[in-house]
């Protein structure tokens, strides 16, 4: 990135638990409730109240884990960390320190064409902390449990990346299976996936630099420029004959900087120790193997697959199955069709039109079917690609389907011979004159003649089939 | 002196119809309200009590009685979680609190039809064995020595549990022991007291002192009550995961007191030149009892006893610098505004907390503190697990395990050494139990030459209750122990 410099990267992901309850508590977990409605007695921590796993929740752990290509640990052990905030009601967070539910793993990822293997070091189980608000009152501070006790993945990877674009490479393939698996919504927007960046630069040669913690990244964008401008700082720092602090840094979304939260020695001791109140977490060799068999197929067979199902070309396939929803999509319109016609509709004409309305794959205007209809429809012959466009134009604002709008403004093609072969004589008795100039040589006209003929069709005949039967028309 | 009104025959007068509920409910409310001055209820709930009563009298008029002990008034140490009643610890922070639940424990007990009378005195967070720490003073032992008229403390910290029992103001009571905090004022007061295998009673609601170790238990008048009490709040909680799943046995049905081929194990390490004359004589006299009732005696070595007092004052203090850390003033219980939340966090609990909860703060925390944790903490678990292996390689060769249950008999109120660690001294024979996890039970044996009760503990395997509450029983009904102390305090 920085000519002479070599940058190392390694990556925690805070992933939130798809699961309707929290990890120790029965409380719902949806988004958007309003404040502190989803708060059980656990989650405020009442005196006396104590935790209970959510079997569901250490499922998806290991699920997760298994899509990691990790070791599932039989056995693993809860740990209280303990600190102090108003949003943590018990003064601690239940997590997971010493003895994690998954071990060593690695994922591939693929940046210009180039695939590398990114060590997973960990995967474990953790509660989130309440929300403090502190944009209600100018001198009070609000607190909202909601998120107090949903369960979040902790998954930290090895410092194996060596560009930003690596970084998001790596975030977005987590993402991307965690969503196949079904185990994270992915969400970044609303927090479900956040990553905190550990950045450090060395001359080639020489020994690792000295790392500093950028936290709580909730986009791709951020962490990429978040990488650069950090990578930059320490760089700069360096050449001037400083000396990097390790510490952790927030990120400032609207100047694109980061700056020091806290350093090393002002770090929490959080006293980590067992929690008393759980035994440890153990898990049977069958269970796990039921979870290993119930794992769906992910991203990187799917790619493979696809490639020889469907004729894929290497890139328009790792496309289409970075995100399951939008592989689910096109698999849906692919079923019994021309993949070569649904990979260009799908990749070209809805990916531009989501793109432009900024819209995800699961809020497309057109559904898997619609399309589907869509693409018969040219398939076959009845509408021409120039009338698909303009359906599918229609069917993204109106929402209907393709053979609605067709039968509707009576767009279907007209292929019928004895039908065009009244349009074609009428174009040419009405024009004599050009029909002479044509006959004695000029050519170019034949443009004309079927411009005329389309225009009489409203657009609708079947231009292969016109061109046919003006041609041997005018040319006897 | 004629014994006062036990569990058992309080269960049977009432099914006899010689009184009710709400006459004996009356009666108590009355004995309480003379008792000022033992100071051993927080909060009486008076209204409630003899609500719950008409209730009881109902159900037995009409023949749908929730237990064979339906309407029975009991004392709840002020440790548990009651709904709609308050619920301090004995501790200034929560003394505005008032849960909107109820305790696994006590609710067991309403499913029983028991009434409860309100909560008891206690040193505050279940921490001491003098009951002084607690926020609302220190609990009188309705025993005086037969020399002075100087006022004893009752033990702790389920210090209003056990006097109330034996001053007879409740039927029997609910403590809480997670050093000694049932057998050691148990023993203090004449009373029997139970503290179950780690696991048997739920912990759900109980207000948390050191969860690895704490365990509720009755204190009762009787080895038969305690075996009653004990089955009523026993049992699996699923909202407790250290809560055992094995099933809930009948106690009190399958009490019998044969002691016949058993072994009973006496321990080298209990052995001591401190101990009063009159607690070894009472210890050696049972060795005898049990010996003639047909028992066997073997001389055996629990190695590690002496290492039990310091192992536990690092893990219940690491434990409870965490559990105590949710009382921050933000959520429940007193708050002192602050400049910022730091401020908040300090004024609040600064004077939230009195001297003996601070002090096991600063000790837990300083133990998990990075760079300390590995030479105090992880040790301790390590010392724990050789105790723990102690105890199990002495029940291959024994039923179960004779001691004192505390190294003297009660002392002056104004005569607690300033040395916390001298304090700490009186939990040296019940410590060992708690971090072994396994059943142990006080029993009133003699009166020593003050004319104050020696209690004795009998102690056996995990899950062994039944077997430790048989021998129990083979003592109680052999030496036939029916003092009760002078009533002195009455207006």
């Amino acid at each position: 990135m920085i000519s002479g410099w070599e940058l190392v990267i390694g990556i925690e992901i805070h992933a939130q638990v798809k699961s309707k309850s929290k990890l120790f508590s029965s409380s719902s977990t949806e988004f958007g409730s309003g404040p502190n409605s989803q708060v059980s007695l656990v989650d405020a921590a009442m005196p006396g109240m104590l935790p209970v796993i959510n079997k569901f929740c250490v499922e998806q752990a290991v699920r997760s884990g298994i899509g990691l290509n990790a070791q599932i640990n039989k056995k693993s052990i809860f740990d209280r960390k303990n600190y102090f905030y108003q949003d943590l009601p018990q003064g601690y967070q239940i997590s997971q320190f010493k003895d994690p539910i998954v071990g060593n793993g690695f994922i591939e990822i693929e940046t210009d064409g180039q695939s590398k293997k990114v060590g997973i070091e960990r995967l474990h189980l953790e509660q989130d902390a309440g929300k403090s608000l502190h944009d209600q009152d100018p001198n009070l501070t609000f607190v909202d449990l909601n998120r107090s006790g949903i369960a979040l993945m902790e998954i930290v990877s090895m410092p194996d990346m060596k560009s930003p674009e690596e970084a998001v490479e790596y975030v977005k393939k987590v993402r991307s299976i965690l969503r196949y698996l079904d185990t994270c919504d992915g969400n970044m927007e609303q927090g479900s996936l956040r990553a905190d960046v550990n950045v450090s630069v060395n001359k080639p040669g020489d020994d690792l630099g000295t790392r500093c913690e950028i936290k709580n990244l909730n986009s791709f964008k951020y962490i990429h420029s978040a990488i650069i401008y950090e990578a930059k700082r320490q760089i700069k720092l360096i050449e001037s004959g400083e000396n990097i602090i390790q510490e952790t840094r927030l990120y400032n979304i609207d100047s694109g900087e980061t700056r020091s939260m806290r350093s090393k020695e002002d770090a929490h001791d959080y006293r980590y120790f067992p929690d008393p109140d759980l035994l440890p977490l153990i898990l049977e060799d069958n269970w796990i193997k039921k979870i290993r068999s119930s794992i769906p197929e992910l991203p990187d067979q799917k790619k493979e697959r696809f490639i020889r199902e469907y004729s894929l070309s290497e890139y328009d396939s790792s496309v289409i199955v970075s995100d399951k929803s939008t592989s689910d999509y096109y698999e849906k319109v692919v079923k019994d069709r021309n993949p070569k016609l649904v990979t260009t509709w799908v990749t070209s004409e809805l990916f531009s039109v989501l793109n432009k309305k900024n819209l995800s794959i699961d809020e497309s205007p057109i559904s898997p079917n619609h399309l589907g209809e869509l693409i018969d429809n040219i398939d076959s012959g009845k509408i021409s690609s120039r009338q698909a466009k303009e359906i599918f134009e229609e069917m993204c604002e109106t929402g209907e389907s393709a053979n609605n709008i067709i039968n509707e403004k009576g767009l279907s093609q007209i292929s019928d011979e004895g039908e065009l072969e009244k349009l074609v004589d009428n174009v040419i008795s009405s024009n004599p004159e050009n029909v002479e100039k044509y006959k004695n040589g000029k050519d170019k006209l034949f443009g004309f003649f079927v411009g005329e003929a389309m225009k009489l069709s409203k657009g609708k005949a079947n231009p292969k089939v016109l061109n046919e039967l003006l041609k041997s028309k005018l040319n006897t | 002196m004629k014994r006062n009104l036990n569990f058992i025959d309080a269960g049977s007068l009432l099914e006899t119809n010689e009184t009710t509920s709400v006459d004996l409910t009356k009666i108590y409310l009355e004995k309480i309200k003379e008792a000022d001055e033992l100071n051993c209820f927080n909060t009486v709930s008076a209204e409630q009590a003899l609500d719950e009563a008409e209730k009881s009298d109902l159900r037995r008029q009409q023949g749908k009685l929730k237990s064979r002990f339906d309407g029975i008034p009991i004392g709840v140490k002020d440790l548990f979680c009651t709904k709609n009643i308050k619920t301090t610890a004995s501790s200034r922070i929560l003394s505005n609190f008032t849960p909107s639940y109820e305790s696994t424990v006590t609710q067991n007990c309403i499913d029983a039809g028991l009434v409860s009378l309100g909560k008891l005195n206690c040193d505050e967070f279940a921490m001491g064995s003098t009951n002084k720490t607690s926020y609302y003073g220190p609990v009188t032992n309705p025993w005086k020595s037969n020399k002075s008229d100087a006022k004893l403390v009752p033990g702790g910290s389920s210090g209003g549990s056990a006097a109330a029992v034996a001053a007879d103001l409740c039927v029997a009571s609910l403590g809480t022991d997670t050093g000694g905090s049932i057998r050691q004022p148990a023993s203090f007061t004449g009373t029997v007291g139970l503290k179950p295998t780690y696991g048997r009673v739920s912990r759900w609601g109980t207000i948390a002192f050191a969860s690895s170790l704490d365990q509720a238990g009755p204190i009762t008048k009787t080895v038969e009550d305690a075996a009653a009490l004990f089955e009523i709040i026993a049992g699996h909680d699923p909202k407790d995961s250290t809560s055992s799943t094995k099933e809930k046995e009948n106690f009190l049905d399958n009490l019998n007191s044969s002691v016949k081929g058993m072994k009973i194990g006496i321990p080298s390490e209990f052995k001591s030149d401190d101990l009063p004359l009159s607690t070894q004589k009472a210890w050696d006299d049972c060795k005898k009892l049990l010996q003639s009732n047909g028992a066997e005696l073997i001389d055996m070595s629990l190695p590690h006893t002496m290492d039990a007092l310091p192992t536990y004052y690092i893990i219940a203090p690491a434990e409870a610098s965490s559990n105590l850390a949710r009382y921050d003033g933000v959520k429940y219980g007193i708050r002192e505004e602050g400049k910022n939340l730091i401020e908040m966090y300090e004024k609040t609990r600064s004077v939230g907390f009195g001297d003996e909860v601070k002090r096991r703060i600063l000790i837990g925390t300083y133990v998990l503190s990075s760079g300390y944790y590995d030479a105090y903490y992880i040790k301790a678990q390590k010392i724990r697990s050789l105790i723990k292996s102690d105890f199990n390689q002495a029940f291959e060769k024994v039923d179960a395990i004779l001691t004192p249950s505390t190294p003297s008999t009660a002392f002056e109120i104004e005569n607690e050494p300033t040395d916390p660690v001298q304090t700490y001294l009186n939990d040296i024979f019940t410590v060992p139990i708690n971090l072994a996890g396994i059943p142990a039970i006080s029993i009133p044996f003699a009166n020593d030459e003050n004319d104050l009760p020696i209690g004795l503990q009998l102690i056996t395997n995990s899950f062994e209750e039944q077997k430790l509450l048989n021998i129990a029983k083979n003592v109680q009904d052999t030496v036939n122990y029916e003092s009760v102390p002078k009533n002195w305090w009455q207006k």
